[in-house]
């Protein structure tokens, strides 16, 4: 029988397990230093912040991979002999396969600070992470003052996380806004007013120098590089993003350059070794993709894909229109689509945005200048509907299209405040219209096209 | 407003003390001739009662409830004693004449109910002479207390949004040693209520002036019962509203079912006594009604002419015609949170927990065992109710309706409604009797997962799988095991509470009434994946 090793159990590699398991009896084994049973990276956060305990981020229960006859091996994998398809562990012990999935994910991106070793500072993306972060903070006397460097989503959700211990947080972010490489600025701002009313002093433009000891090689304070301030603290969280986890491939001949190169199929150099999820780069990008895309849904899919290649019905990996959420203390966040930064954006993208007057709420439609077509969409504190925004992105249909049926797109609970209304009747006023909103139905919801 | 919450915790505790601790205040006894009255009431025949009660409670001695009690127990025992001897004794003379004479002496019901009826007329003390003051010092206090300490988090819990920070690390709604201490008060309190009412006899006195100015009637520990209800859904409702002031859904479902509990469930029927018709709540339908259709509620119905034809008919339209149509447009969320008294206490009192149920695979299999025995019990049971009532034969197959009626009152009315449906909320969630044990459950879950409009919508491909809302489920539905295969969630047991999709974080779920078609959606692949899907269905 075909043994299939599967090294990392995060959600790419789990899903090609499950995948292949629903096609076909190979043999099955998952390899983890990590943790033994499968858990939602993405809910680590809720554990420290007491919403959840860690078994309730493992969306299976334990006997589910017995009944499944999917392996799991605890180890770290230090050699990978493709000549012999073998395995090797840094306990000496081995394992051969016939095929090999490297699911390997990413690790926090260390930019060579000093003090970056030191005790008490982290990242926030392994289970180990958050039991450091149990050790170092465990409440606000231990942990006076914490420092988090680097402003994208893990910083904000670490943030989020001392926050609920009332622990006094200093947000470093090198931009001159909140995540404005990737949101419009009138986003980037609402985000910023919200961080600061969460009680979190934000430093915009600020960047780290340098991590201070103290005399027992703990964090003791940090300097910042712009002005010299010292600001003491007892953590430092490390979330200026992740790189792909992949140090174990050196000399192991599988073509590498930031993550494990891979073809369209999932394909490495190697035969029957394969890359999925956040270690795997596409030689080249997909439409407007990165070429490592290190999200969630992407390492699912990918995970789906490869699964049926293995399965001996080879399929290319093809995501459909880009999709993407957050929530960003109170605010949740998604997007359906391409919606680009000021900074990045192209000369034929044009901005629709309409703004709550007092709430939280606000929404940044992307269209192309000259055809008004519908590019993608950011919504803040509005849910939107999944299905029919990939369904309107497909059918290439217009900005006016989009607006004038977005009650159906609305996917907020019952009993909502609608803003559908508002929201036409500006883009009426600005581009001289006369858009009428339709009344949502169902039978366009629910019609598949 | 830290000081204020935390003034509030220990007036609210003062307040439970005083409740608590009333108990054991109060002195009861009877004058010969309240006792003389009380039995020409009853019209007990026994020649010794008299007697017996005479001895044991007309004393100038001052009696608590509990000497009360054992003494009034045993004055009842030793009548039906005595007469229980006299019949053996007859019968095996074979004096059959003499044997069937002594039967009319004996006195029925339950030991503690007749003690109950006799404390309530014999109690002397501070509570009966100051209920006013009483009634401030134990529900005034608690009240202000509980409401002091819930208030202040409209500052303390900081802007609108989810607020379930520490909840696992808190020993109140973490099984701690607080969740534990409040399972053997709520369920010493049920047992009390349910078995030996006499006890409670002071809380009682407590509510006798509203009872007096709704009904007219001194209340009963029922009475109580409705009016504790109340007060503990309206005031937990004050912290549902706070906690989820940014969730439209939970404000209007929070007050449906307040305003049903306390209209419909209290004071409708208490109204109804008023003006001599029978005690009914309008909304509380068969099976969960279990003695609906018993031989002498109908016939109490029949006997109170046309109303009570209406109530009959519209207990059976309810239960037959609006209930599963209400399931079909809307779920069954539209009664079990929305509207029933059960579901309003768990989704109230209750919320704090819901976090505590179990969402194994062995839990499902579990509720749907016992949940469904129920059922069939209780449409057992009323098929002999209903038998002995058209055709007045008191046992069907050799088992005496009567006796099938008094398991069910028992072991499913009292021990699992009751004493496990809400005094294990702390342990196992606040949806213990909801999940596994109401009958109409049951009956709504097959027409909802069978022939309803209603779904939890999975929006395509955007859950990642972190587990907020099966950890929030109280009804222990795996909600993310759905959820992360893009599949909508059509289960009997859901609710409709909406809390998974108020915690959700990336805005995965929503519950809905929308076509019947395509409303259970398996997916091979989620949305967001292209791979070509015609082509994999060809290959396989």
């Amino acid at each position: 029988m075909e043994h299939i090793v599967i090294i990392g159990n995060g959600i790419s590699g789990v899903t090609a397990a499950r995948h292949i398991r629903k096609n076909s009896d190979k043999k099955i084994t998952i390899i983890s230093a990590e943790t033994k049973y499968f858990f939602s990276r993405t809910a680590l956060m809720y554990v420290y912040m007491g919403h959840m305990k860690f078994e309730h981020t493992q969306p299976y229960e334990n006997w589910f991979w017995d009944k499944n006859n999917i392996n799991l091996k605890s180890g770290f994998v230090s050699k990978i002999n493709t000549d012999d398809k073998i395995l090797e562990f840094k306990d000496t012990s081995t394992l051969s396969y016939d095929k090999l999935i490297i699911a390997t994910g990413s690790k926090p991106n260390k930019f060579g600070w000093p003090g970056q070793d030191l005790d008490g500072v982290l990242g926030m993306y392994h289970k180990q992470d958050l039991e450091n972060l149990e050790k170092f903070a465990p409440n606000n006397k231990v942990c006076k003052r914490a420092v988090i460097v680097g402003g994208g989503l893990i910083g904000i959700e670490l943030a989020e996380m001392l926050r609920s211990r009332k622990i006094p947080v200093t947000f470093l972010v090198r931009e001159a806004s909140f995540w404005n490489g990737v949101l419009p600025a009138q986003e980037s701002e609402l985000i910023n007013k919200h961080i600061a009313a969460h009680h979190i002093d934000l430093r915009l433009s600020t960047n780290l120098k340098e991590i201070k000891s103290d005399e027992n090689g703990k964090v003791k304070s940090i300097i910042i590089e712009e002005t010299g301030e010292e600001i003491p603290c007892n953590v430092v969280g490390l979330t200026a993003g992740v790189t792909p986890n992949i140090d174990f491939l050196k000399d192991s001949g599988i073509e590498t350059k930031r993550g494990v190169l891979v073809n369209r199929f999932l394909e490495t150099n190697i035969t029957d070794v394969y890359a999925i999820g956040d270690c795997a780069e596409q030689h080249e990008a997909i439409g407007q993709r990165r070429n490592i895309e290190a999200v969630w849904y992407t390492g699912r899919m990918m995970g789906e894909t490869l699964a049926q290649t293995i399965c001996n019905k080879k399929t290319a990996y093809k995501p459909g229109h880009w999709f993407n959420s957050a929530k960003f203390l109170d605010i949740e966040y998604q997007t359906y689509g391409w919606v680009f930064s000021e900074r990045n954006k192209q000369e034929n993208e044009a901005y629709f945005q309409w703004q709550h007057p007092k709430e939280n709420i606000c929404i940044t439609i992307s269209y192309d200048k000259n055809s008004t077509k519908f590019l993608g969409i950011n919504t803040f504190g509005i849910r939107m509907r999944h299905e029919i925004f990939d369904k309107w992105l497909s059918e290439n249909q217009s900005i006016e299209h989009v607006l004038e049926y977005l009650k159906d797109a609305n996917f907020d609970p019952e009993f909502y405040k609608l803003y559908e209304a508002e929201i036409v009747a500006k883009f009426n006023q600005e581009n001289n219209t006369n858009i009428q909103v339709k009344k949502k139905s169902w039978k366009r919801i629910f019609s598949k096209a | 407003m830290k000081l204020i919450k935390q003034t509030g915790l220990i007036v609210f505790l003062i307040g439970l003390s005083i409740f608590i601790a009333s108990l054991f205040t109060g002195n009861f006894s009877f004058t010969e001739k309240e006792l003389e009255t009380y039995i020409a009431e009853k019209g007990y025949k026994s020649e010794i009662i008299k007697n017996e009660l005479s001895k044991a409670i007309v004393t100038e001695e001052n009696l608590n409830i509990f000497q009360f009690s054992s003494g009034v127990i045993n004055a009842f025992e030793n009548s039906n004693k005595h007469y229980n001897a006299l019949i053996a004794k007859y019968n095996s003379e074979k004096n059959w004449t003499k044997k069937g004479e002594q039967y009319q002496y004996k006195i029925g019901g339950k030991p503690h109910s007749l003690s109950f009826e006799l404390a309530k007329k014999a109690g002397k003390g501070f509570i009966t002479e100051n209920t006013g003051l009483a009634w401030f010092l134990t529900f005034g206090l608690g009240i202000i207390g509980a409401l002091m300490f819930i208030v202040p988090d409209v500052v303390l819990l900081g802007k609108p949004g989810i607020k379930n920070d520490g909840i696992f690390l808190s020993a109140a709604t973490n099984r701690g040693w607080i969740g534990w201490f409040a399972f053997i008060f709520l369920v010493t309190f049920y047992i009390l209520l349910y078995f030996y009412p006499d006890f409670i006899v002071n809380w009682v006195y407590l509510v006798d002036p509203i009872s007096k100015f709704i009904s007219g009637n001194a209340a009963s520990q029922w009475f109580l019962y409705g009016f504790l209800y109340c007060v503990v859904m309206t005031v937990m409702a004050v912290r549902m509203y706070i906690k989820y002031r940014h969730n439209k859904y939970q404000i209007l479902r929070t007050t449906s079912v307040l305003f049903f509990q306390i209209v419909f469930a209290f004071l409708i029927p208490e109204i109804l006594v008023r003006f001599e018709k029978p005690w009914y709540d309008f909304k509380n339908a068969f099976p969960l009604d279990y003695d609906f259709f018993f031989k002498w509620n109908i016939d109490e119905l029949i006997a109170s002419g046309g109303f009570g034809l209406f109530i009959l008919v519209w207990g059976i339209v309810l239960t037959i015609v609006i209930v599963p149509v209400m399931v079909y447009f809307f779920g069954k969320r539209w009664y079990c949170s929305w509207v029933c008294g059960c579901g309003g206490l768990a989704e109230t009192l209750g919320d704090p927990y819901r976090q505590n149920s179990s969402k194994t695979l062995l839990s499902w299999r579990v509720e749907r065992i016992v949940i469904h025995s129920v059922l069939v019990f209780v449409l057992v049971m009323t098929s002999f109710a209903l038998y002995t009532f058209f055709t007045e034969a008191n046992q069907v197959l050799g088992i005496k309706t009567q006796t099938i009626q008094d398991i069910y009152g028992f072991l499913i009315g009292s021990i699992f409604a009751g004493v496990i449906g809400t005094g294990f909320y702390p342990i196992f969630g606040n949806r213990v009797w909801c999940r596994f044990g109401c009958p109409l459950a049951a009956y709504l879950g097959f027409v909802q997962r069978f022939k309803s409009r209603f779904r939890i919508t999975t929006n395509g491909g955007q859950c990642i799988s972190c587990g907020n809302c099966s950890t929030y489920c109280e009804q222990g539905i795996d909600v993310r095991s759905y959820a992360q295969k893009g599949e909508n969630i059509v289960r009997s047991s859901c609710v409709g509470c909406g809390v998974c999709s108020a915690v959700c974080p990336r805005g995965v779920l929503k519950l809905e009434n929308g076509p019947e078609d395509g409303r259970i959606n398996p997916t091979d692949v989620l949305l967001g994946n292209d791979v070509d899907l015609m082509n994999l269905v060809n290959k396989k």
